[in-house]
């Protein structure tokens, strides 16, 4: 075994200890620690997705000296690595961006406590999207969903505690029905080891026994964790939530964290239950129409808001409806563009969300849009990368956003006529509201106003990371021919 | 209904899930929907532990090494599992418990749509 496969477990623990340092520190030390491991973890996870192209196979790492199919075991393909290296630049980025606003939300005595959430958050990042075991899948993904509340609630203000309750409260429902989907697939098949629980579900198929409580188990898996994520009808938590959080919490709850959910689901029915079981395929059906509302509910929603924070965070939701749509049409496409429009939404959501604050900040600190006529004088750096972000998401050409809608066309031309021509509608009405509520704020921030006063101070975090962000689009955007193969070959390996 | 007798302590736990599970989202008091949230999850560690238990086994403490009879243990995964559990729906209920007492500082209330209608009016006094 290479040296390499020890890196998803060093990714693991040296998040946890270094969030055990973190304890002791101060918020400025803290942060320079929590900045050092996110690029490290950046770097080992570019490692493992460089090394697992080059050998085009995956591999499983046995934790502890317990093989399977008993002991607990970590895998890495090539999509597990992709996910992981793109999860952790957006960790590192949104941390880097949102220091100025880390400083301001959250007093002197707290802010070595929101780095150690930061390094929990990363471990259970990693852990969610290597692990092998269903188990260690659960409790790592309640580990997230701890941190995350708790990332939003350590801005005390009544408003945001309001919003974390209401964010965990709904979480909690998701992981208890989770919980039940897993505890009866345990049940079924005697595993927790994925392709051992795979293994049975396919004999239980090919007997035709347990049809229905396969069913049912797949419904509570994928309820749970679209819950969690935030699809329609449970995303009424995100413009509250992402409204009022400090401008990091919220670009990692939109970007990585529901991303995070929904890359196990993914990984649950491939390796678990199989795409091609037709328990699978029933939920696809139920997840498609959610979808599908989603997207046009979320849209509308951010026409109506008042605020640039509110209007992100309702587009969150209905990007969430994109990504169940690409599950809901399922076959490969369908899985393809779901895993591309993951990454897309995680790097440009955190540049929206990062240029909005620093807008609102040039512009007196409201987020309401009146407030933000002219922001563009005032800051002209983070209007140029809030219209970036704009413009990826409506689907702009040499954008990564064009090249997921792109994606998400072309699954649904390969799909049955019914579910491709309601999804081609969907999407050419959900493009033109895009259009119209981004294109109406980038308007409005760059309508000459009288009151110009720029922003004195240079914030070189945030210009590094929404560079990086820019970048990254315009990677997504322009070799989508090779992230393409990538996904396919990480596709191919889940299965 | 006959498999409903059979297997009464898994329709238990499944009622108490239930139980649990429509107190967490419908209940609009802060301590209930805790309360409903453990009922949840002891329902849950209940159908665990039942389903990994077999009639008249015991717990797999091995004494004697050399006389092993595998049908006299039971399964000792699920319990495993329920301790997992356990500890993680301990967490949980600590943070949501810490999330009440901050809400009832400031809201002095713990009714959810009472703190929703002060949270409102506050917010339109802002602007």
């Amino acid at each position: 075994m290479d040296f390499i496969c020890n890196f998803p477990f060093f990714s693991i623990v040296l998040c946890l200890l270094s969030a055990v340092v973190c304890s002791v520190l101060s918020g400025k030390a803290a942060r320079r620690l929590t900045l050092c491991v996110e690029f490290v973890l950046v770097c080992l996870a570019l490692t493992l997705l460089v090394y697992t192209v080059r050998t085009g196979e995956s591999f499983n790492y046995t934790m502890g000296h317990v093989g399977a199919p008993w002991g607990n075991e970590l895998r890495i393909g090539v999509l597990e690595a992709l996910m992981a290296s793109a999860f952790m630049i957006v960790l590192f980025a949104s941390v880097l961006g949102g220091g100025t606003y880390i400083v301001r939300d959250i007093t002197e005595k707290k802010r070595n406590l929101y780095y150690i959430l930061l390094n929990l958050m990363g471990a259970a990042l990693s852990a969610l999207v290597y692990t092998n075991d269903i188990f260690t899948g659960y409790v790592f993904l309640e580990i997230l969903t701890l941190t995350s509340g708790g990332i939003l609630m350590i801005k005390s203000t009544g408003k945001t505690t309001l919003a974390a309750t209401r964010y965990l409260i709904i979480n909690l429902l998701g992981s208890g029905l989770f919980l039940l989907g897993v505890i009866l697939m345990y049940d079924l098949t005697g595993h927790l080891l994925m392709e051992f629980m795979h293994g049975t579900v396919s004999e239980l198929e090919a007997t035709g026994e347990y049809a229905m409580p396969l069913r049912v188990t797949t419904g509570l898996i994928c309820a749970g964790l679209s819950i969690k994520s935030g699809l329609f009808p449970f995303h009424r938590w995100m413009p509250d939530t992402y409204g009022n959080a400090t401008p990091t919490s919220a670009s990692l709850l939109s970007g990585v964290v529901s991303k995070g959910y929904i890359f196990l689901l993914i990984k649950i029915l491939y390796r678990v239950i199989g795409t091609d079981s037709p328990a699978v395929g029933a939920a696809q059906n139920v997840l498609f129409v959610f979808g599908l509302c989603g997207i046009i509910m979320g849209s509308v929603s951010a026409l109506r808001q008042e605020s640039v924070n509110r209007m992100i965070a309702y587009s969150s939701a209905a990007q969430i409806g994109y990504i169940f749509v690409g599950i809901g049409l399922g076959g490969h496409m369908g899985f393809c563009a779901a895993i591309f429009h993951i990454l897309t939404h995680a790097v440009t959501k955190p540049l929206l969300f990062l240029s909005a604050a620093k807008l609102t900040e040039a512009s007196g600190g409201s987020p309401v849009f009146s407030n933000l006529t002219g922001a563009a004088r005032r800051a002209p750096f983070s209007a140029f990368m809030f219209t970036v972000g704009a413009l990826s998401m409506v689907g702009f050409p040499a954008f990564a956003g064009f090249i997921s809608k792109l994606f998400f066309s072309v699954a649904a031309v390969t799909h049955s006529s019914a579910q491709s021509v309601v999804t081609l509608c969907v999407l050419a009405v959900s493009t033109l509201l895009n259009a119209f509520y981004f294109f109406r704020t980038v308007i409005r921030i760059y309508t000459p106003s009288e009151d110009v006063s720029p922003l004195v101070y240079k914030d070189w975090g945030f210009m590094v990371s929404s560079s990086l962000f820019l970048i990254l689009n315009l990677v997504f955007g322009l070799w989508s021919q090779s992230i393409y193969r990538i996904i396919v070959s990480g596709l191919r390996m889940l299965a | 209904m006959k498999g409903l007798l059979a297997n009464y302590e898994e329709a238990a736990a499944i009622i108490l899930f239930c139980i649990g599970f429509s107190t967490l989202l419908f209940h609009r008091n802060m301590l209930k929907k805790i309360i409903g949230l453990n009922i949840m999850d002891t329902g849950l560690y209940l159908f665990l532990a039942s389903m990994g238990y077999i009639d008249g086994a015991r717990a797999p403490i091995l004494t004697d090494v050399n006389a092993i009879n595998m049908a006299d243990y039971i399964n000792p995964v699920p319990s495993a599992l329920v301790l997992t559990g356990i500890v993680v729906s301990v967490s949980v209920t600590a943070i949501t418990l810490s999330l009440t007492v901050r809400l009832y500082s400031k809201y002095r209330t713990l009714n959810l749509d009472e703190i929703y209608a002060i949270a409102r009016r506050t917010e339109k006094e802002e602007f």
